[in-house]
């Protein structure tokens, strides 16, 4: 469903990204780990084209992004992101943020949208808040609505920005249920994360990456297993966070 | 001397007074609606990372802000009958004078607005599939005005001051109202300082209520 | 193109013995006097009065506020009539006092309120935690300002400072209304004499550009010289 071909990036001269392929199959749930600085919100960035890239190619759904002149609007909206600080937006009710995009977007009908919307609220188990403002809600609780206002535009596949490192520890578990939920009913999904646990739980590949290159992209169960199937760098990497 | 208000009735405020208040008001909310759209595109043009648009937008902005508004008063009321080729009144000058003048001012305020929204909600908004207008019209603009808005009422409270310089072209605003009067019944003293009075009452409510507002918006962030 | 502009104006003599040259640049000394004049008012005043309105004591804020909203919410052109028509008739003994200087009150005056609220606002927005930490060290409340608050207050007001300052340069064309022979003035008299009113407008407004400018420049060097490293856009 989406193909990452030898994509490197650069900021001026500092490397971002460096030769990152990759596939994702239909209903396959792909974490990226990694230390801070090693390139992965911006490799996840780029597949909706939030962030642009200087070689290689990335394909969404059969269109490649490194042609001109593709309909990003048209193609974004069928890419569902949840950001690391939620980015509701905080002038619109809860109910205006899940139908705004449907309808400027999708050019659907106000009543359908706002169904839809409380469909994909109640999902996320917030369907009393629909009339509140963004800063009347906890972060946890924001990220729910935000994952809804994805979920609202019927997306091929889910992109996931580190969903929970800006939460108080207490609400991390609300939002990674409903993305376990969401990896349980085979949604497509790419989720950076520093949640191993979550990402035993639900991933079925994981991608390690440090200095911009994806240096390990194995199968779940050989990520973390015992048989030392991954390179020094993860390892350590692994033991550090696990420690916590 | 003796100050003596008595000639002050409500005859000399409705032939004298009344017109001149009635067209301050006018030049200060048409410069106001006016001034706000030129001047959001002006921030947008500015923000732009197109040398064409930003370019042409910042010199005019700065330019603007950095002549006397009394000179660009005088500048228009010369210009306009230069490039329209017949005479326009002093009032109608005024009105497009402010309008152009205030621009500048509140385009500078737009832009720190929409520069005080994250980038990253532009990010979110394109993320959905907003295009680039409409994440500006529905998502960023909204907030920066928000964010603006005392910033805006201050401004045109000063605007609404300001609107007494029409003076140098000799427009019938407020405070031509007052000195014609004044010169008619021989009693500037008085009339100055009546006209002082009420320009200071309307300004003092309208600074009150934009701190309300300022305390209103401040409780829901 | 030598018909539309007419630089030649500027070397006439306007009968007064001097050229238009001359008068536009002795106009542009009278701009800048009552500019400087004004703003050593207006810093002397608004920096106390600010300082008067963070001050504990209810009775002296209300002073303080009073004076701000009084010079805040007039427009200058009628503070400026009030200085000149109102009060020496009211007190007889003011009544020779040279227009010059009852500008430069008024302007003074008037832009001693927009700064005393900057100070203010720069003041306040200092963490709490200041003031406190000045306290419990056993500063006075003198001290607290003189050393810590006031340090620190000036380097987050320097830039509206500086917008301030170019204001005033600005404002100070309303002087033309009670017929200070400054830069507007000269203009509005220079094109009247002459019929060459673009040529004597453009030169006008070009020596506020630069006076404006030079504030700019000046304020944008200063504020290089006092940044904190580390704090408030400083280095780290």
């Amino acid at each position: 469903m989406i193909q990452i071909n030898n994509v490197s990036k650069w900021y001026d001269k500092f490397q971002v990204l460096n030769n990152c392929s990759t596939v994702i199959n239909k209903g396959e749930v792909v974490v990226i780990c990694g230390p801070s600085g090693s390139g992965k919100s911006t490799l996840i960035k780029t597949v909706n084209a939030l962030e642009d890239f200087q070689q290689g190619d990335i394909i969404v759904n059969g269109i490649s992004l490194s042609q001109k002149g593709i309909d990003l609007p048209k193609l974004r909206s069928r890419v569902g992101m949840v950001f690391q600080n939620f980015e509701l937006f905080p002038h619109l009710n809860i109910s205006e943020n899940l139908v705004l995009a449907q309808i400027k977007v999708l050019k659907r009908q106000k009543t359908e949208a706002l169904e839809r919307g409380l469909k994909m609220l109640n999902r996320v188990g917030l369907s009393t808040h629909k009339n509140k403002f963004p800063g009347q809600l906890s972060g946890g609780q924001q990220q729910r609505v935000a994952i809804a206002r994805a979920l609202c535009m019927d997306p091929i596949i889910m992109l996931f920005d580190e969903p929970t490192s800006a939460l108080d520890p207490e609400m991390v578990g609300e939002v990674l249920d409903v993305i376990v939920s969401l990896a349980e009913e085979g949604m497509t999904m790419m989720c950076v994360t520093h949640e191993m646990g979550f990402a035993k739980k639900v991933s079925h590949r994981v991608i390690f990456m440090d200095h911009g290159a994806i240096i390990e992209d194995l199968k779940s169960a050989d990520f973390f297993g015992n048989n030392k199937k991954i390179s020094p760098r993860a390892t350590e990497f692994l033991s550090k966070i696990i420690q916590h | 001397m003796n100050l003596d208000f008595s000639f002050f009735t409500s005859a000399v405020i409705k032939s004298f007074i009344f017109k001149g208040l009635i067209f301050s008001f006018q030049l200060t909310a048409v410069a106001m609606i006016g001034g706000m759209i030129l001047g959001t595109f002006l921030a947008l043009m500015r923000l732009s990372n197109k040398y064409y648009l930003s370019l042409p937008s910042s010199f005019y902005v700065n330019t603007l802000r950095s002549i006397p508004l009394v000179m660009v008063i005088l500048w228009f009321y010369l210009l306009i009958p230069l490039i329209l080729k017949r005479p326009i009144g002093a009032e109608l000058s005024a009105f497009i004078t402010f309008t152009f003048f205030q621009a500048a001012y509140y385009s500078e305020i737009m832009r720190a607005g929409i520069l005080s929204v994250s980038k990253r909600q532009m990010a979110a908004g394109q993320a959905l599939g907003l295009t680039y207008r409409q994440c500006m019209s529905y998502v960023v603009l909204p907030q920066a005005f928000r964010n603006m808005l005392p910033l805006f009422m201050t401004q045109t409270i000063i605007l609404f001051q300001d609107t007494s310089l029409v003076y140098a072209i000799g427009a019938y605003d407020l405070l031509k109202g007052f000195e014609i009067a004044g010169r008619n019944f021989n009693r500037p003293v008085e009339m100055y300082l009546i006209a002082a009075f009420l320009y200071f009452v309307i300004c003092f409510s309208l600074s009150k209520f934009t701190k309300l507002i300022h305390q209103k918006i401040k409780i829901i962030h | 193109m030598s018909t539309f502009f007419d630089w030649q104006i500027f070397f006439k003599d306007t009968g007064a013995g001097q050229t238009y040259l001359q008068w536009l640049l002795n106009a542009w000394a009278w701009t800048l006097l009552v500019s400087i004049c004004a703003w050593i008012i207006a810093l002397i005043l608004g920096v106390s009065v600010g300082i008067i309105r963070t001050l504990q004591n209810q009775f002296i804020v209300f002073l303080g506020n009073a004076w701000a909203e009084v010079f805040r919410n007039i427009p200058l052109i009628i503070q400026i009539f009030i200085w000149y028509h109102v009060i020496p008739s009211l007190f007889i003994t003011l009544r020779h006092v040279p227009s010059f200087i009852l500008v430069v009150v008024a302007l003074g005056l008037f832009t001693s309120a927009r700064i005393s609220e900057q100070v203010k606002a720069g003041i306040e927005s200092l963490p709490k935690g200041q003031r406190q930490a000045a306290m419990a060290l056993g500063f006075s409340n003198f001290q607290t300002y003189r050393y810590i608050l006031l340090p620190l207050a000036f380097r987050i007001i320097l830039p509206p400072l500086t917008s301030e300052s170019m204001n005033i340069i600005k404002n100070s064309s309303v002087a033309f209304a009670v017929s200070v022979s400054e830069l507007t003035m000269f203009a509005l008299q220079a094109g009247e004499e002459t019929s060459r009113n673009i040529e004597i407008f453009l030169a006008t407004t070009c020596l506020y550009f630069v006076s404006t400018l030079f504030v700019n420049q000046l304020s944008q060097f200063l504020e290089r010289r006092v940044k904190i490293p580390g704090t408030f856009g400083g280095d780290k």
